[in-house]
């Protein structure tokens, strides 16, 4: 066989399908929007080439966080609220991974509050999927806490007291933050190509996606999913374009550039009509494991001549 | 000479200057306890580390103990924030803090007033007093040192009014910074310590600073030296019987550090919390030099998931707390348990529960690292009982993570924490290190949780292997990582969990019983009290009873052997430093009384009658305190009802 057509075969090989990164059969409700989260997860896998060996999609607990089991690549399903802790973990012992995370609105804004906060500032290469449903839908519908204000669930049955968490806000107000964008379920191609961007993008990508969930809150975004108007696309040279296709649909588009910090925090406040797009982006903040791997190499004899270094400091030599 | 005129040694009279040289002996002596005492920031606990290292460097047997406030500047002249350090000095190896101290040094009155409440200093202790609060220009601290100065004559103790600050300020203009020195330099001389090493150790000690720092510090040094040469009528020689190997002198926290770095673990995720801390500031000044990473993260529980997120990936990976910071990773270490993968938590404990007691030491969290997390989660836990076991025991729990896919919990206290002990150097070895991660293919049809039906272990697969793509879970899962709520798979994969704490176990040997193998009493103890317990036990036999000790490294699982010894005893009892009731009190009675922990393990475990004796007074327990404990337990039954 010629070099040439071993590299050709090579290719070949490489050359993945859809199935490919295709695992367990999902088990979520029927009409689920993380059906089309996990869409775009294979096909953004495909398309960007990624070893499925070398990709790991991890997550916490909730409906959000099954998805891991829907992929063949490596998977860590870990606990409620701290996958973004242990995805830190996995990115700083082995940069070379693909690092994903799927989190919903209760695991990443109530009991993954902490973490969240301080992922945005380690601003580690991880690209993060909020799965936002406004409710917790694995423990049977109670209010999240970005549950809009008088949302009835079965903690509030009289409808919630507080006014919904805006995730792209808080995400834009920590320090080092460096990419936020909004998705929607129901708009795949629009999906696929801000996930795609986030993947791209070099620091802590955090993607909120608006997601239904037919079983709980039917009707939350009923109004805008029929109404193409009330979505606002956010276009730019330095952002996404919006598809001609799309764009005989949603037709409401509104230039915003993406390294503008503060008509990025207007954007991300405005909650009618949804903004979709990228709504934040600033390659220039360093990452955290960057900053940490800058030291010297690991090997048997650093750690060794390490080791002696220091004892000899604390060595009593017989006289 | 106004400083000789201070002097009062034992009553009231003054004595001369030539009197007191003219009248020195030199008292030779097996060992001897010293104490240093000052305000918080004086420098106490340098000037008792540097006597400690001087001495080590004669060849002494050495341990110090810190005694530590919780607060950083606590109120001046105050008795709770006294801050200090006990040095033991030997002949022999010495392997804990001792009984009383014999002579303390102290640099205000009121920051004796706590040892003596606590009972730390002997009947007609030597005590050298900082005497210029005598001469103050505010009445009520002069007459508070002189309340304080005349209930310790009449009480019987020895004491030397010192004119430290006077001294120091005909070399410095801020005594407050070097009265330390001044002190060591009277310390070498009291305990005929070679003042060339003492020389050499403040070079050491300032060796980041400039030459003028050491310059005036040495002069302060050979101050002190000469001060008590010529003012002090006593004199000490502690002889040294040299080892024949290079000896290291750190603390139990610095030699966990200096562990972790040998074990070739690569990754260390912490939180601040007192007593465990200083071991991730050393770790973090040293670690990137040898490419590794010390992660401060936001919170405990953090920590926890990001050294499993690492360990998952390939090497085992350390995170270090104390037991409010353990209790939090809790819900981490089940997922740890549950998933396979191997993961060392190092608990410096701490008196608890709650806040409890930061800077004390308490043995109260074995339990709770047993049993803890929820669910059945079983776990190794070991425990330290030396600084040199600090360092080795981080190797051998990274090896036994790694070998079990399982959590390592090693337990150290806040006693070691700060202890310092010569130990032999370590010699590297690059047997210590994780072998690299394994990237090879996973052969076809391989799963990633193929439990061996004997031992419960299987191969653990990591990102990076083609053909291994699973998704680990802390959910309930069948041999391939798939979700299963199937009653058959739950069982099976609790029992190959449990198992492989068995299939440990069956490597263990069996621990050596010190003393006779055979006896009266045996004493049990786990962790920081080995010297003491020890030491008691040698103190016993000398006085002709019949007792051992056993000391437990290894308390889950625990090594086969132990029922044999237990029932070669007539009677068993654990020593430990947490709670137990007191059998005597009025409401406890044998049904209701709570054992210590060790103590309620081996009952339940061993089928032995096993007493226990425990007390949480936050400082190591001594082994004159176990000797009275023993003693009447000993005594015939008629002679003691």
């Amino acid at each position: 066989m010629s070099t040439a057509t071993a590299c050709l075969h090579h290719l070949f090989e490489e050359q993945r399908a859809l199935e490919d990164y295709q695992g367990g059969v999902p088990r979520w409700c029927k009409g689920c929007g993380d059906n089309a989260i996990l869409a775009a997860m294979q096909r953004l896998c495909r398309d960007e080439g990624l070893r499925p060996e070398r990709t790991v999609f991890v997550s916490g607990i909730g409906c959000s966080s099954r998805l891991p089991h829907y992929m063949r690549t490596y998977g860590f399903h870990g606990i409620h609220g701290r996958a973004l802790p242990i995805a830190e973990g996995i990115k700083m012992a082995r940069p070379d991974l693909h690092v994903f995370v799927n989190t919903g609105d209760g695991d990443c804004c109530s009991i993954g509050a902490a973490h969240w906060i301080h992922a945005i500032r380690y601003n580690m290469n991880i690209t993060v999927l909020l799965h936002d449903n406004h409710i917790y839908g694995l423990t049977k519908k109670q209010a999240s806490p970005t549950s809009p204000l008088g949302t009835r669930s079965n903690t509030s049955p009289r409808g919630s007291t507080l006014d919904a968490l805006n995730p792209l806000s808080v995400t834009l107000g920590v320090q080092n933050v460096s990419f936020v964008a909004q998705a929607v379920d129901w708009i795949p191609e629009s999906l696929f190509q801000i996930v795609t961007a986030a993947f791209r993008h070099r620091g802590f990508s955090f993607v909120r996606i608006l997601q239904r969930c037919p079983e709980f809150v039917g009707n939350m975004f009923e109004p805008w999913v029929h109404d193409p108007q009330r979505m606002l696309m956010l276009t730019h040279e330095n952002g996404i374009r919006v598809s001609p296709a799309l764009q005989k649909i949603y037709r409401n588009e509104r230039p915003h550039d993406p390294s503008n910090i503060d008509r990025a925090r207007e954007v991300a406040s405005i909650d009618d009509p949804i903004p979709v797009g990228i709504i934040y982006r600033n390659p220039q903040v360093p990452c955290y494991e960057d900053l940490r791997h800058a030291g010297a190499l690991r090997t048997a004899e650093s750690i060794r001549a390490t080791l002696d270094g220091e004892l000899d400091k604390f060595t009593v030599w017989p006289q | 000479m106004n400083a000789v005129t201070n002097i009062r040694p034992r009553g009231a009279t003054a004595r001369s200057a030539a009197t007191a040289a003219a009248a020195k002996q030199l008292v030779t002596l097996d060992e001897y306890i010293v104490e240093i005492m000052s305000d918080s920031g004086e420098g106490a606990q340098k000037c008792g580390q540097s006597f400690g290292s001087i001495a080590a460097r004669m060849g002494n047997g050495v341990w110090t103990v810190e005694i530590i406030p919780a607060e950083i500047q606590p109120p001046a002249r105050s008795v709770a924030g006294a801050s200090g350090n006990r040095i033991r000095i030997g002949s022999q190896r010495i392997t804990n803090g001792g009984d009383e101290a014999g002579l303390v040094v102290a640099f205000n009155e009121q920051v004796l007033i706590g040892r003596l409440n606590a009972g730390e200093l002997r009947p007609g202790c030597i005590v050298l007093l900082e005497s210029m609060w005598g001469e103050s220009a505010d009445a009520k601290i002069a007459a508070q040192y002189a309340e304080t100065r005349d209930r310790l004559i009449a009480d019987g103790y020895r004491v030397y009014e010192v004119p430290m600050e006077k001294e120091c300020r005909t070399l410095v203009n801020d005594p407050r910074k070097g009265k330390n020195m001044f002190v060591l330099g009277m310390l070498c001389n009291l305990f005929s310590l070679e003042m060339n090493l003492a020389r050499e150790q403040i070079a050491f000690i300032f060796g980041k600073k400039d030459e003028k720092v050491i310059k005036s510090n040495v002069a302060l040094l050979e101050a002190g030296c000469a001060w008590a040469e010529e003012n002090l009528d006593f004199k000490f020689a502690v002889p040294a019987e040299r080892a024949t190997e290079a000896q290291v002198v750190v603390n139990g926290n610095s030699a966990l550090a200096l562990g972790i770095l040998a074990s070739g673990m690569d990754i260390c995720a912490m939180y601040p919390i007192t007593p465990a801390t200083s071991t991730s500031h050393y770790l973090s000044d040293i670690f990137e030099r040898a490419g590794g990473i010390v992660h401060q993260a936001e919170d405990e529980i953090a920590a926890c998931a990001f050294a499993i997120g690492a360990s998952y990936t390939g090497k085992v990976a350390v995170t270090i707390t104390s037991g409010p910071g353990y209790s939090l990773k809790q819900e981490g270490i089940g997922l740890a348990v549950m998933a396979e993968i191997p993961l060392v938590v190092v608990d410096v404990q701490r008196g608890g529960p709650s806040t409890g007691q930061p800077t004390k030491a308490e043995q109260s969290d074995l339990l709770s690292v047993m049993f803890g997390s929820h669910g059945d989660a079983p776990k190794v836990v070991l425990a330290v009982s030396s600084i040199e076991d600090c360092f080795y025991s981080m190797i051998t729990a990274r090896r036994i993570a790694e070998t079990f896919n399982m959590v390592v919990v090693v337990l150290s206290d806040a006693s070691l924490a700060t202890a310092q002990q010569p130990f032999p150097r370590p010699q590297f070895s690059p047997d210590w290190l994780a072998p690299p991660i394994d990237q090879n293919p996973v052969p076809e049809g391989a799963t990633p949780y193929d439990w061996d039906p004997v031992t419960g272990l299987s191969r653990r697969f990591v990102p990076g292997q083609p053909n291994g793509m699973h998704t680990l879970t802390g959910l309930a899962h069948d041999r391939s990582s798939r979700v299963a709520y199937d009653p058959d798979i739950n069982q099976q994969g609790m029992h190959a969990r449990s198992l492989k704490l068995a299939a440990l176990q069956k490597t263990l040997t069996p621990p050596r019983v010190f003393g006779a193998e055979e006896g009266d009493l045996l004493i049990v103890g786990w962790g920081s009290t080995k010297g003491a317990i020890e030491e008691a036990v040698e103190r016993l036999c000398a006085e002709g009873h019949k007792v051992s000790s056993l000391h437990l490294t290894f308390l889950q699982p625990m090594p086969s052997g132990i029922k044999e010894i237990l029932q070669r005893f007539r009677k068993v009892i654990t020593i430990e430093s947490n709670w137990s009731d007191d059998p005597h009190d009025a409401l406890i009675d044998p049904t209701n009384r709570r054992y210590s922990a060790l103590a309620m393990l081996l009952r339940a475990r061993y089928l032995v009658d096993v007493d226990c004796w425990s007390e949480v007074r936050g400082r190591p327990i001594k082994p004159g305190t176990i000797c009275e404990v023993i003693r009447p337990r000993l005594a015939p039954k008629e002679a003691h009802s």
